[in-house]
């Protein structure tokens, strides 16, 4: 029986395979951004930069854009702020309902959009609530913050309570102790969560669709363009969000292959 | 602008101290005193209570009723944070995102201390780091991150400082430097030390004073020479050290001494060195002050003899060897006998009587568990 | 639960028995409990009593009283009977395919690469690298690239494989491969995040003890890999059920192909049917709840999040 055998092979193959079907609506989007379209961007016509350089010449698109990146953020920074707050509190108190409030975070993340969005759309209306931005940026908080908890939550799990106690042992009041041990030992975790909570907000569009009325947000402008042709400049601006993220990502692994290099073992 | 000068050491006590977690309780009727500048080791087993007891000394933990008095001042309710001590925790619990030299200074500069970096830097050359205070705790090694968590707690001059089995993750070698190293600060700085440890040879190696602690309160408390001549229990006999144990109903007494009877044999011990003097009770002998004949030998009225019994197991551990004796009606005996170089020709098997003086012997307040009462 | 899988840390020992109490508790669960309270819970009981409502006398569109009124259920499960099995054919469909593309590869990653950290992260990026592109921009890439005059559509007349006159959109197949396509990192990272912790020394015992490749995975990598599998599978159903932009006609379905959201939008949105539309999404939240209390009842709850 020889030792080599085609099955090694077949599990890196399929996965490389695999990955790359994965990657190609990506490549397909980002190609396209550079078609030299006039209106609908569905069929080659030529190579231009026309549309990365005048990226807002079509003005609908850069409104939709700057609404969703507002809105973006001013959902994560309180879909983060709150849900800090639970994830810290899920895993260092102990308190009677956690079962419940465990169950309670994890349910918006498995209510379909549709009904979440009808529901707040429902509720809004009924309270007289006109759907617009504010709307809008409370249905984006709502279903961040499970996302915000869950990822926090494991940041918490891996700090040792050892060191809050040795913070107060070296004369630490319990508020110099959040400031100067928790949160800073937080960062990392509270990062990652804002950063994945900006991007569900900013790719969000159901909900959105539901909740916000005449505001246009980035995707809702490709859906509602879907049917004439995506322009290209959507395309553009797709394309410069993805490669932005995967060079935060990136950056952040290879920072912290450099830390962990620099931080070695020393003698 | 605070100052750092303290008056070296405070004493500390604890007056009948309860702590009950959901479940169990872990400390009962807890009673002690640590006279000031001390070097005061608490001993047990894991799930003592021992290192409860030292999280309600630093205020990690409220005692569910009882007092704790610092230099005399109750601080029973005080936060930790209040409290003039600093601990050295078993895991180091050393800050991962500051370096060295800023976790030593973190305690100086929670107080206000103006000069916080001569200072730190001070207690790092007292540990013998100072070319290591830029780095981060991760980057040094176990023995290296256990005296930063020391110059981190020292720096702050505490009345009392609390050890938490701190040389548990080190290897022998170093340990034993490190216990030297501690031994010397202490002396040095004139501290209280209050040191939690399971280690019997650490604690009555580094202790002025030992305590022995099971299921949740003191058994035993004063120098490691008299907890090792004379235990009071069947705990503290087998904890520290090994003990050979002999129980029987108390058959003869006179003025001085008290004697039970064994398979045969009549076991003596010294009035002043004995517990009890009535009913059933255990009497014990360190197996290196017993010796072993092979017949049985005529010595003066102040040994015993115990015997004759079978040479069961030897085990040559270099510095002595060991010798387990098994006599019919009484027991097993252990009997240590020291390597110099009159090795005896005595082989598994072989017919021996055992002897001591009775001066050895001690007398327990208890019986050992599993034992049935009188 | 998954996400954690992008940490590099361990967690700290067990703490239960080290948890705080105070007053502390109250003031960091409060504020996100209420939002959850306002923003979630009243949202769906609203649904509940939208769905009850009657239309009002006048016959206005869009205005409804309150009422108890059972019947917009009866009439939902019935009219939209077509759509309720179609949306739940469709993601039982999607979510099959989508653990079977899904599990050897989050096997590559999780196991096969543990000794190559960083290639690891790199192919575990890549996973998720679709969700950083808007997933309708996604979706018409893929109805472009599969259009009635694609090089895809091509290939499959020229095999015969679909009638010169048929084409791939709009048909049940092409939104089960969108649907599929859109959720595979769904299903992806909770599989990689219990595979990355399989203890593989449990399949060298395993082939110690002379158990076959093929039993080694049936006996062993299968049942220690199933907690990840469920929750795969519950992140995938769900969402897909809901959905309805793939099935939309605007990308790659047809006015055949509407699900459970397509009806309730329509209703919502375009018919101004309230009632309707919230009696449908109770439904499908019901169905939804089931499952999850079938998993709860099976795991408990401390490891949901």
């Amino acid at each position: 029986m020889r030792r080599f055998s085609i099955g090694r092979y077949v599990l890196p193959v399929y996965s490389l395979l695999a990955l790359v079907f994965l990657l190609i609506p990506i490549v397909y989007t980002i190609i396209f951004s550079f078609n030299d379209s006039k209106r609908s961007n569905t069929v080659w016509e030529g190579f231009t930069l026309t549309h990365w350089v005048n990226v807002c010449s079509r003005q609908d698109v850069c409104e939709a854009l700057n609404n969703s990146i507002f809105i973006g953020l001013v959902s994560t920074v309180f879909a983060t702020i709150l849900g800090t707050a639970l994830a810290i509190a899920l895993v260092r108190y102990s308190f009677k309902a956690r079962s419940l409030v465990s169950l309670s975070l994890f349910l918006p993340m498995a209510t379909p959009e549709v009904v979440m969005g009808a529901g707040l759309a429902g509720l809004f209306f009924n309270i007289g609530f006109a759907p617009g931005m504010v709307t809008t940026i409370i249905a984006h908080i709502m279903f961040c913050l499970s996302f915000v908890v869950v990822t926090v939550k494991a940041r918490v799990q891996t700090l040792d309570p050892t060191l809050e106690e040795a913070g107060a042992d070296l004369y630490a009041n319990p508020r110099q102790v959040f400031t100067k041990i928790t949160l800073p030992l937080l960062m990392p975790g509270i990062v990652s969560a804002a950063l994945l909570s900006f991007a569900l907000s900013f790719d969000d569009f159901i909900i959105t669709y539901f909740n916000s009325g005449a505001v246009s947000t980035f995707p809702k402008y490709i859906y509602v363009a879907a049917s004439r042709g995506v322009p290209a400049e959507a395309n553009v601006i797709a394309s410069a969000v993805f490669l932005l993220a995967i060079v935060i990502v990136l950056a952040t692994q290879i920072r912290g292959a450099l830390k962990r290099a620099k931080f070695a073992k020393v003698k | 602008m605070a100052d750092n000068t303290k008056v070296a050491g405070a004493d500390l006590e604890l007056i009948d101290i309860r702590k009950d977690f959901p479940g169990f309780t872990a400390l009962d009727d807890m009673d002690l005193h640590i006279p000031a500048g001390q070097f005061f080791a608490l001993l047990g087993p894991s799930g003592c209570g021992k290192t409860t007891t030292l999280r309600i000394v630093a205020g990690l933990e409220t005692p569910t009723q009882g007092q704790v008095l610092i230099g005399g001042k109750d601080v029973t309710n005080t936060k930790p944070h209040e409290r003039p001590v600093n601990t050295v925790f078993q895991s180091y619990a050393l800050f991962p995102h500051m370096t060295v030299l800023e976790n030593i200074e973190f305690g100086l500069r929670q107080r206000k201390i103006s000069d916080y970096e001569k200072l730190a830097k001070d207690a790092l050359s007292l540990v013998e780091l100072s070319h290591l205070g830029d780095r981060r705790p991760q980057q040094l090694s176990g023995g290296q991150q256990q005296r930063v968590a020391l110059a981190r707690a020292l720096v702050n001059r505490p009345s009392l400082l609390l050890l938490d089995e701190p040389l548990g993750a080190l290897d022998l070698k170093l340990r034993r430097q490190m216990q030297i190293e501690l031994k010397a600060i202490q002396l040095e700085v004139g501290l209280t030390f209050l040191h939690v440890t399971h280690d019997q040879e650490e604690a009555m190696d580094m202790a002025d004073i030992v305590a022995v602690m099971n299921k949740g309160r003191i058994e035993q408390m004063g120098a490691p020479e008299v907890l090792y001549d004379r235990p009071k229990t069947a705990f503290v006999s087998k904890f520290l050290g090994q003990s050979n144990l002999f129980i029987g109903e108390v058959v003869e007494k006179n003025a001085t001494s008290v004697s039970i009877e064994v398979g045969g044999n009549k076991i003596t011990v010294a009035k002043k060195r004995a517990e009890k003097h009535t009913g059933k009770i255990a009497i014990g002998v360190r197996p290196e002050k017993a010796d072993f004949h092979e017949s049985k030998p005529k010595l003066s009225a102040d040994h015993i003899v115990v015997g004759p019994g079978e040479i069961i197991d030897i085990r040559f551990t270099g510095v002595s060897n060991q010798y387990l004796i098994d006599i019919p009606n009484v027991g097993e005996v252990t009997v240590f006998a020291q390597n110099i170089g009159k090795s005896p020709e005595t082989e598994l098997g072989a017919k021996v009587w055992v002897s001591w003086k009775i001066e050895h012997s001690y007398g327990l307040a208890d019986l050992p568990d599993g034992t049935e009462e009188a | 639960m998954a996400f954690a899988a992008f940490s590099n840390d361990k967690p700290a020992k067990d703490n239960s028995a080290q948890r705080k109490s105070g007053p502390v508790v109250l003031a960091l669960l409060m504020p996100g409990l209420i939002y959850l309270l306002l923003f979630f819970m009243t949202p769906l009981i609203s649904l509940v009593i939208t769905s009850l409502e009657s239309p009002d006398p006048s016959g206005a569109i869009g205005s409804y009283f309150n009422d108890v009124n059972f019947s917009n259920y009866a009439t939902v499960a019935v009219d939209y009977l077509p759509q309720i099995l179609r949306s739940f054919g469709y993601a039982f469909a999607a979510t099959v395919f989508a653990l079977i593309i899904s599990y050897p590869v989050a096997y590559f990653i999780g196991v096969k690469l543990r000794s190559r950290p960083l290639t690891q992260r790199l192919m575990l990026t890549l996973v998720i690298a679709p969700f950083f592109i808007s997933f309708l921009l996604r979706t018409i890439a893929w109805k472009q690239l599969l259009s009635d005059d694609s090089g895809f559509v091509h290939l499959l007349h020229s095999m015969g494989a679909l009638a010169p006159t048929q084409f791939f959109l709009g048909t049940d197949a092409a939104v089960i491969f969108g649907l599929t396509y859109n959720f595979i990192p769904f299903m992806t990272l909770p599989l990689f995040t219990n595979l990355e912790r399989l203890d593989v020394r449990l399949l060298e015992a395993g082939s110690d003890l002379y158990a076959s490749p093929r039993h080694i995975f049936t006996k062993v990598t299968l049942p220690l890999s199933m907690p990840g599998i469920i929750s795969g599978t519950l992140l995938t159903f769900i969402p897909i059920a809901g959905d309805y932009v793939n099935a939309s006609r605007d990308f790659l379905g047809s006015s055949k192909t509407s699900m459970i959201g397509t009806m309730v939008e329509a209703d919502y949105l375009q018919n101004l049917n309230y009632p309707s539309a919230s009696a449908l999404s109770v439904l499908l939240m019901g169905v939804i709840l089931a499952l999850v209390t079938l998993y709860v009842r099976r795991s408990g709850t401390e490891d949901l999040l």
